[in-house]
C-alpha cells in the first residue's frame, strides 16, 4: 500500500465516528426518498397486475332490470371486449354475536362459477356451488374483521326476507381492493361486507330471474370509455339505466388512485426535502473537513506530488466517507419501500404485491449524493491546491473581524462576543446550520400536521356538521309517514328526512355523475357548514354546491346547471346555483327537499332519515330499525368516526411516523457534525481559553452556545417554514375527495420544537464530552 | 544571596512518562529546581530535553507522573481539574510561539478576555501599553503583524498581574527585529510587574538577559547558571 492508502486509511479509522453521522443522516435522506418512491411505483405496478390478472372492467352501469339479451345488443357496440352482466344487491346482513348493523354489498356469481370480469380471488375455502342457494363467498376484509371462516354462517335480509347463508369461502377482487361502501368516507370492514353468491339464488330473490341489473364491460385497445358510454346509455335507459361510468369513476378505483396520489404527493415534497438537506449536510461538513487539511496537501505538494494526485487522494476520501451513507441508504431505502409496500398491501387487500424500483429516482440518488460531497470536497481542495506549498503549509492567517468591531456596542462578555462575531463573520455557515435544523422543524410540523388536519376535518365534518346518531337508509324513498312513525318509536329524540338523489350534472361538456342531497332549511342533526362552521341555510329554490363540485362544473354562483335524474321517471332539471360552499369532505350538492319534490313533480319523500337517539336506548332502536322491511340500513356516526380515525391510524401514521423517525436523525445529524467540525477547528482557540484558566464549562459556553443560538434561531424560522409547507401540501392534496384543512395545532409546534431541541441536546452531550476530554496540550500541538 | 530569595516554586523529582514498558518515554526523569519571586529564567535545551513538559507541568496545563510541584506552599501534583484551571486563572500567563489569539476579537478585547475573570487585573489598555500597543486597541488580529499579535498574547498572559509569566519559544515564529521587540516586552513586563518568568528557547545569545539559565538535556537538568548581571536586549546579538 502507497503511504498515500495508509493515510488515506489511518484517518478514514479516525474519522470514523463523524463518517457514520454523516453516513446516518446521508442514508435516512436516501433511505426515505428510496422508500417513497419505491413504494409508490411498486403500488402501482401491483395495482395494475392485480387489474389485468383479474380482468376489472373498465366501464360499469346500473339498471333496474334487463333481459338477458339485452347483454347481447352491448356486446355489438363497437369498441366493446367483453361483457359481463350481474344481479347485485345492498342488503341488511345479521352477523350472529355483532349487535350493530351491517351492511352487505350483495354480487352475483356466474352459474358455472366462473366469472369473465371483475373475477374473486379465492383466497380461502372455495367457490359456492351453483345448485345451492345458500352457499357464499365473504371478502376477505369482512370476513376476517367478523372473525368468520368457511363453516360458520350469517343472515341476510334479503328484500324483506331473512336468509341464512353458509360461508364456503373467502375472497378477493379487484373491484373491491378499496371496499367503501356507498356515502361512507373510509373502508369499514366490519360493518361493509361483499357477498359472493349463486346467480339463480339472487335473482330469485330480486325477482330478476333472466334479467340483470348491473353491466360491467372491458374495451378493445385505444378505445375512450365515452365512445362506449354514449351508446350504452341509450341502450339502457328503458332498463332504467342509472348511466354508465368509466374505470375512473369506480369508486374502488378512485379511491385508491386518490390514496395513491396522496402518496406521490407527500413523495415529492417531503423525501425531497430530506435528501437535499442530506446533501446539503453533505457537501458543507465535507468542504470543512477538507479545509483542515490545508497543511497536509502544503506537505505534499512540497514533497512533489502533483495537484492531481492530491485531488485524486481526496477524492477518494470524500468517496469512502460517503459510500456507507450511500449504500446504507440504498440498501435501507429498498428494504423499508418493500415493508411499506407490504404494509399498503395488507391494507389495500392486494393479493400479491410486485416490488418494482424505477431507474430514474435511484441514479437521481446517487448523482445528487456523489455530486453534493465531490463538490463539497473539491472547493475546499481547490483552494488549498492553489496554495504555494510554503503557504499552504503556514498556519491560515487568522480570519479577517475587520468591520465587526461594532457587535462590542452590544456590551457583552467577551465569551458571547466571540459567539457573535464568529456568527456573523461566517454567515453562510451559520445560514446552512440553521437552514438544516429549521428544515427539519419544518418536516416535524408537516408530518405532524397531517394528524391535526385529520383530527380538523372530523371534528368539522363528521362533527359540528352531522349531529345525529344513526342514519336510516329506506330501501325506495317512502312517503313522508316513515318519518313520523320512526319519531314514535321508544328512544327516540328527533328525526330528520333527506333524500339522496342520483343525477349527473351536465354543463356544456362537462358531464359529472353524482348526487342531490335534499335537506331541510330548519335541519338540525345535518347541516351545511362553510369552512368557518358557519350553518349555510338552503334556500327554497337553487342548488347550493360545494366549491370542489362547482370547480369541476366550472360554474358559480347564479349560473344554470342542467342536472339529469337517473331515478324514478328520470326528468331533466334546470336549476340554478344558489350557492357554492367550502367544503372539506367530497362533492356534495344540496337543495331544498321541498323545492326537489317540486321539481320532480312528487310528494316530498325522504330515502334516509337522520335520528337523534337516547344513548341508553340505542341499542334497542337500531333492533327496532332493523326489524323494518322498508330499512336498507343503519350506519352509527360514531362507528363511521371510529373508523375514520382507525383507517387513518393505519396508512397516515405509518407514513408520518417514518418521517418523524427521519426528521429526529437529521436533526441529530445537523446539530452533531455542526459543532463536532467547529469543534475540530476551534480546538486550538479552545485550548488557548483553557489556558488562559476558563473553566471547561465556561468554554463549552462558547461552542456549545453558539449551537444553542443557531438552534434557536432556526426554531421560529422552521415553524414558519412547517407552516407554508404544510399549507402547500394540503393545497396539493386537494381532491375531489377531500381538501385538508391547513391546520398546526400549537401542540405540534411543540411536539416538533422539543423534538429538534433533545436532538440538538443530544448531540451537544456528544460533542460537549469530546471538549471536556480534550487535552489542552495536545491541542495547542495541533497546528490550524 | 539565594537564602534571602524567597522561593515561588519548589520542584522536587519531578517525573513524567510518556507510555508504558518498553516504549516508555521519559520527557522528564527526576528534576529538582526552585524558581525565585520575579526572576527572570531562560530554559535552553535541544527539542525534546523536557523544557516544554516542565513548563506545561509547572503551568497546570499538564501533571508530571510522579514527584511534587508546590507553588506558594500548595501541592499542584494533588489539585484536581477545576484546581489546576483555578490555578491557571489565578496565578499563571502563558506566551506561545502562536500566539493563539482569539481571531473574533480585538486586541482589546482579547486582553479583556482574561480580565473579566481576574481577580485584580489591570484594564486592558494599561496591559496593551506595557508591550508598547497602545495604539492598536481595535484591531483584530488579522490587522496585525506577527510581532504585534504575539505582544498582544504577552499583554493577555499579564493583564491579570500573574505571578508568574511562562513563555514557550515566544520568538520561535519571529524574525529578528521583531523578535527583539516581542522580548524587550516580556523583559519590562518581568520588571515592571515583578512576575517570575520562564522563557523556553533554542536561541543562546538570549540567555544572558536572564537571571539564571537552565540547560535541559535528555529529561534532566544538565547546568544551571546564574548571570550577574543581566544585559539589556539591545545588546544582545542574533
Amino acid at each position: 500500500m502507497t503511504a498515500l492508502g495508509t493515510k488515506l486509511r489511518r484517518e478514514l479509522w479516525q474519522m470514523r465516528a463523524q463518517t457514520l453521522a454523516i453516513a446516518l443522516v446521508t442514508a435516512s435522506g436516501i433511505a426515505v426518498f428510496v422508500m417513497a418512491m419505491g413504494a409508490l411505483a411498486s403500488l402501482e405496478a401491483t395495482r395494475t397486475a392485480f387489474y389485468e390478472r383479474y380482468r376489472f372492467a373498465e366501464v360499469f352501469v346500473g339498471l333496474t332490470r334487463a333481459p338477458e339479451r339485452v347483454a347481447e345488443a352491448v356486446r355489438e357496440i363497437p369498441g366493446v371486449q367483453a361483457v359481463e352482466t350481474r344481479v347485485v344487491a345492498t342488503a341488511d346482513l345479521d352477523v350472529p354475536g355483532f349487535e350493530e348493523p351491517v351492511l352487505g354489498r350483495l354480487m352475483s356469481l356466474p352459474a358455472d362459477g366462473v366469472a369473465d370480469l371483475n373475477v374473486p380471488h379465492l383466497r380461502s375455502g372455495r367457490l359456492p356451488e351453483s345448485g345451492r342457494l345458500d352457499e357464499v363467498l365473504l371478502s376477505e376484509a369482512f370476513a376476517a374483521a367478523q372473525n368468520l371462516r368457511p363453516g360458520d354462517h350469517l343472515f341476510a335480509n334479503l328484500d324483506g326476507t331473512r336468509r341464512r347463508l353458509e360461508v364456503v369461502g373467502t375472497a378477493l377482487s379487484p373491484e373491491y381492493v378499496y371496499a367503501i361502501a356507498p356515502g361512507a368516507l373510509v373502508p369499514d370492514d366490519a360493518r361493509y361486507g361483499i357477498v359472493w353468491l349463486p346467480r339463480p339464488a339472487l335473482a330469485a330473490a330480486f325477482d330478476l330471474d333472466g334479467a340483470f341489473n348491473d353491466l360491467s364491460l372491458t374495451l378493445l385497445r385505444g378505445v375512450e370509455p365515452q365512445a362506449v358510454i354514449d351508446p350504452l346509455d341509450r341502450l339502457l335507459a328503458p332498463y332504467g339505466g342509472q348511466g354508465a361510468y368509466p374505470r375512473a369513476d369506480q369508486l374502488s378505483h378512485f379511491f385508491l388512485d386518490e390514496e395513491i396520489e396522496q402518496l406521490r404527493v407527500i413523495a415529492g415534497v417531503l423525501p425531497v426535502i430530506f435528501l437535499a438537506v442530506a446533501a446539503f449536510l453533505l457537501n458543507t461538513v465535507i468542504g470543512r473537513l477538507v479545509a483542515m487539511e490545508r497543511e497536509a496537501i502544503g506537505v505534499l505538494k512540497a514533497f512533489g506530488y502533483s495537484d492531481a494526485a492530491v485531488g485524486w487522494h481526496y477524492v477518494q476520501l470524500v468517496l469512502l466517507m460517503t459510500l456507507p451513507g450511500l449504500v446504507l441508504g440504498l440498501v435501507g431505502g429498498v428494504w423499508l419501500a418493500r415493508a411499506l409496500t407490504e404494509l399498503y398491501a395488507q391494507f389495500f387487500r392486494f393479493p400479491f404485491i410486485q416490488l418494482v424500483f424505477e431507474p430514474g429516482p435511484l441514479i437521481l440518488v446517487m448523482v445528487v449524493t456523489l455530486g453534493a460531497a465531490l463538490s463539497g470536497g473539491a472547493a475546499a481542495v481547490r483552494r488549498a491546491v492553489r496554495l504555494t506549498p510554503a503557504e499552504a503549509m503556514r498556519p491560515p492567517t487568522p480570519p479577517n473581524y475587520r468591520g465587526l468591531a461594532w457587535l462590542a456596542r452590544l456590551r457583552l462578555d467577551q465569551p458571547s462576543l466571540m459567539i457573535f462575531r464568529h456568527l456573523v463573520r461566517f454567515p453562510l455557515r451559520a445560514s446552512f446550520s440553521v437552514l438544516g435544523i429549521a428544515a427539519a422543524v419544518a418536516i416535524l410540523l408537516t408530518s405532524q400536521h397531517f394528524l391535526d388536519a385529520v383530527e380538523a376535518l372530523i371534528e368539522h365534518e363528521l362533527e359540528l356538521a352531522r349531529r345525529y346518531d344513526l342514519a336510516v337508509t329506506l330501501f325506495e324513498p317512502r312517503h313522508a309517514r316513515a318519518e313520523t312513525e320512526l319519531a314514535n318509536l321508544p328512544g327516540v329524540l328527533a328525526v330528520e328526512p333527506a333524500r339522496q338523489l342520483a343525477v349527473r350534472f351536465v354543463n356544456g361538456p362537462i358531464r359529472e355523475r353524482g348526487s342531490v342531497t335534499g335537506v331541510t332549511p330548519e335541519a338540525r342533526l345535518e347541516r351545511i357548514l362553510d369552512a368557518d362552521a358557519r350553518p349555510v341555510i338552503v334556500p327554497e329554490a337553487g342548488l347550493i354546491l360545494s366549491r370542489a363540485l362547482a370547480t369541476k362544473l366550472r360554474v358559480g354562483r347564479g349560473d344554470v346547471l342542467t342536472v339529469e335524474v337517473m331515478e324514478g321517471r328520470r326528468p331533466t332539471l334546470e336549476l340554478h346555483v344558489a350557492g357554492v360552499v367550502e367544503t372539506y369532505l367530497g362533492t356534495a350538492a344540496f337543495m331544498h327537499l321541498d323545492g326537489m319534490a317540486e321539481a320532480l313533480r312528487e310528494a316530498p319523500r325522504p330515502s334516509e332519515l337522520r335520528l337523534l337517539v337516547d344513548p341508553l336506548a340505542e341499542r334497542e332502536v337500531i333492533e327496532r330499525l332493523r326489524q323494518r322491511p322498508e330499512i336498507a340500513g343503519v350506519t352509527r356516526r360514531q362507528a363511521a368516526i371510529d373508523s375514520f380515525r382507525e383507517t387513518l391510524a393505519e396508512t397516515m401514521a405509518i407514513t408520518v411516523g417514518f418521517y418523524i423517525l427521519f426528521a429526529s436523525l437529521c436533526t441529530i445529524g445537523v446539530v452533531y457534525n455542526a459543532a463536532r467540525i467547529s469543534l475540530s477547528e476551534r480546538a486550538r482557540e479552545l485550548a488557548s481559553l483553557r489556558v488562559l484558566g476558563f473553566s471547561r464549562a465556561e468554554v463549552g459556553y462558547i461552542l456549545l452556545g453558539e449551537m444553542l443560538l443557531l438552534t434557536l434561531i432556526a426554531l421560529p424560522l422552521g415553524a414558519l417554514l412547517g407552516t407554508g409547507l404544510a399549507r402547500f401540501i394540503s393545497e396539493s392534496l386537494e381532491s375531489e375527495l377531500f381538501r385538508i384543512p391547513p391546520v398546526v395545532e400549537p401542540a405540534s409546534y411543540a411536539f416538533a420544537t422539543s423534538i429538534v431541541l433533545v436532538a440538538a441536546c443530544l448531540s451537544a452531550l456528544v460533542v460537549g464530552r469530546r471538549l471536556w476530554r480534550m487535552n489542552i496540550v495536545d491541542a495547542l500541538k495541533t497546528r490550524e | 544571596m539565594t537564602g534571602l530569595r524567597r522561593a515561588v516554586f519548589q520542584i522536587k523529582a519531578l517525573q513524567k512518562v510518556y507510555g508504558t514498558g518498553a516504549v516508555a518515554v521519559r520527557a522528564l526523569d527526576g528534576v529538582d529546581l526552585e524558581l525565585y519571586r520575579g526572576e527572570l529564567l531562560v530554559l535552553l535545551g535541544p527539542s525534546g530535553s523536557g523544557k516544554s513538559t516542565f513548563l506545561n507541568i509547572i503551568g497546570g496545563l499538564d501533571r508530571g507522573t510522579s514527584g511534587e510541584v508546590i507553588f506558594e506552599g500548595e501541592r499542584l501534583d494533588e489539585l484536581d481539574e477545576a484546581g489546576l484551571t483555578r490555578f491557571r486563572r489565578e496565578h499563571v500567563g502563558f506566551v506561545f510561539q502562536f500566539y493563539n489569539l482569539i481571531p473574533s476579537l480585538t486586541a482589546a478585547e482579547n486582553v479583556a478576555l482574561v480580565t473579566e475573570i481576574a481577580k485584580d487585573p489591570m484594564p486592558p489598555e494599561e496591559a496593551l501599553g506595557l508591550v508598547g500597543l497602545e495604539q492598536r486597541l481595535d484591531h483584530f488580529p488579522a490587522q496585525l503583524s506577527g510581532g504585534e499579535q504575539q505582544r498582544v498574547a504577552i499583554a493577555r498572559a499579564i493583564a491579570k498581574r500573574p505571578d508568574v509569566l511562562l513563555c514557550d519559544e515566544p520568538t520561535g515564529a519571529l524574525d529578528s527585529k521583531t523578535g527583539g521587540q516581542v522580548l524587550r516586552a516580556i523583559d519590562t513586563v518581568n520588571r515592571e510587574l515583578g512576575a517570575t518568568t520562564a522563557v523556553i528557547t533554542h536561541n543562546a545569545t538570549i540567555a544572558s538577559m536572564a537571571d539564571r539559565v537552565v540547560r535541559f538535556a535528555d529529561g534532566r537538568l544538565a547546568e544551571v547558571t546564574e548571570n550577574t548581571e543581566r544585559r539589556p536586549i539591545e545588546e544582545l546579538t542574533w
